[in-house]
């Protein structure tokens, strides 16, 4: 089964077409990057599917429910790691994350199972009871995504989940990112190249409300007759311009 | 009701672990009816301000004025919630708009009575006689405190944290002040001044504190009207505009 089919999803503000007729299947397991320029229509895409938007037509089914007829239904499969840090910042890290687990429905002790099972895997072991709001922007990442993964998401969605780390951050996410494409499908939004050839098994691309191309990192340079998927991005989202 | 007691333990955490929260809405009211006081022991008898600023008259005001920082309070941690995307990370949860509203309103009803108590419970030290009304009084804080808290949910869910900081922090809490009689008694501005201030909520909050410590539950209850209602629409208000943002986000 696909993780995600979207058919002819489409969302209209007023004269603006955000998406427009999006047709795009993901796989269980896959770990798929979306690529646009701004105002290209990815964080419109990620809230339908998010369930944060409903589509003006069209529709998305993720692991056969219906964003638009089962959306409460599809909030119980996923988890959002927002761009932003999203973090409750007087909290500890662990007070964070028994927040999410709780809220998801988990009673105490699976929470704490959860924490520390989740503690050891992001290595959050050593801030554990400090406050979020205290911690440097690379933990409060890490945070973010360990609240998304506590809970226990079959289909997770990260919104530029590197942006503005330092190297190190960066390459220590990357680690963890990949580590969790076993266990469920990865949805991710970036604007590095670097980090989305790094990472995804296939990269969308997106321009003007559309889905320009589908395909691995070489297919997309192959098709684009580019050397680099920065070079072959620039060719692919400018024909839109056209 | 259980996602609604998640949100709200976090809503108590993180007002009560903020350093401000506990000198503006603890301290500085306690601080303000303690210089109040001392001016008011060293006015001549013969002034007529002693009598504004007489424990009787005093406290009870004092009690409505800390309410107003329950306003930033409230509109500090919806807007950063809203600003840092942490609503956002919620929506995407089951969670329904009812628990989150819920979740913002509630642990601040108890913060606000602790804070009213502590006002006359400080008061009383500092001479206002002891009557059992006051627990009554304290109790009848709580539409007020409702007007503080809908208002801060309310400007939480319009403004981002910087508005909220000037508008809540500066303008609002002064606005509230001199507009409710707690510093003298609006009618001797009179005119325009009054009539705003008699049509806003703040001035019979605390005609209704004043009443209600005097134990003359009748004089109470026209204000009490007045402020309820207050209570009531800026309550819808601030649930329009919550629900209004969810759904633009």
């Amino acid at each position: 089964m696909n993780a995600i089919e979207t058919k002819q999803l489409t969302k209209k503000y007023k004269d603006l077409t955000a998406v427009n007729g999006l047709d795009l299947e993901v796989r269980e397991g896959e770990l798929f990057a979306l690529l646009g320029v701004n105002g290209a229509g990815k964080t419109t895409t990620i809230k339908m599917l998010s369930g944060l938007t409903r589509p003006t037509s069209g529709d998305a089914l993720l692991l056969g429910k219906s964003v638009v007829t089962e959306p409460e239904a599809v909030k119980r499969l996923i988890a959002v790691s927002p761009q932003e840090t999203a973090v409750a910042p007087k909290l500890s890290v662990a007070e964070n994350l028994e927040l999410m687990a709780r809220i998801s429905g988990a009673d105490r002790s699976e929470a704490a199972r959860r924490i520390d099972a989740l503690c050891e895997q992001l290595s959050l072991d050593q801030v554990r009871r400090k406050a979020a709001g205290k911690l440097s922007g690379g933990w409060q990442r890490r945070l973010s995504i360990a609240m998304a993964l506590i809970l226990e998401p079959k289909i997770l969605f990260l919104d530029e989940p590197t942006l503005g780390l330092d190297v190190l951050a960066r390459a220590e996410l990357w680690e963890l990112i990949r580590g969790l494409k076993k266990d469920m499908t990865v949805i991710l939004t970036t604007h590095y190249m670097e980090e989305a050839e790094a990472l995804s098994d296939r990269i969308g691309v997106m321009g003007g409300g559309k889905l320009l191309r589908v395909g691995t990192a070489e297919e997309l340079k192959e098709a684009a007759g580019a050397a680099t998927l920065e070079e072959a991005f620039i060719r692919i989202a400018k024909e839109v311009r056209k | 009701m259980k996602q609604t007691l998640l949100l709200s333990r976090r809503t108590a955490k993180e007002v009560l672990r903020d350093p401000l929260t506990i000198f503006f809405g603890l301290g500085f009211p306690l601080v303000v009816l303690g210089l109040l006081s001392a001016i008011q022991a060293n006015v001549p008898a013969e002034v007529p301000v002693k009598s504004a600023f007489s424990p009787e008259l005093l406290v009870p005001g004092i009690t409505v004025f800390g309410l107003s920082f329950m306003t930033l309070f409230a509109a500090l941690l919806v807007s950063r919630d809203r600003c840092s995307a942490l609503l956002l990370r919620l929506y995407t949860t089951p969670l329904r708009p009812a628990h989150y509203i819920f979740g913002y309103l509630l642990p601040m009803v108890p913060i606000a009575l602790v804070q009213t108590a502590l006002c006359y419970g400080f008061g009383l030290i500092l001479g206002l006689p002891w009557k059992g009304a006051i627990l009554t009084a304290i109790l009848l804080n709580l539409p007020a405190a409702l007007v503080f808290i809908s208002l801060g949910l309310l400007c939480g869910s319009l403004l981002n944290d910087k508005q909220v900081g000037g508008i809540c922090g500066a303008l609002l809490t002064n606005l509230s002040a001199w507009l409710s009689g707690i510093w003298f008694d609006v009618a001797l501005v009179g005119g325009f001044f009054e009539t705003v201030a008699k049509v806003l909520p703040f001035y019979h909050a605390v005609e209704l504190q004043r009443a209600a410590y005097a134990g003359t539950l009748a004089d109470a209850l026209p204000h009490l009207w007045i402020v309820l209602a207050w209570a009531a629409a800026l309550t819808i208000a601030a649930v329009w505009a919550f629900l209004h943002q969810m759904k633009k986000n």
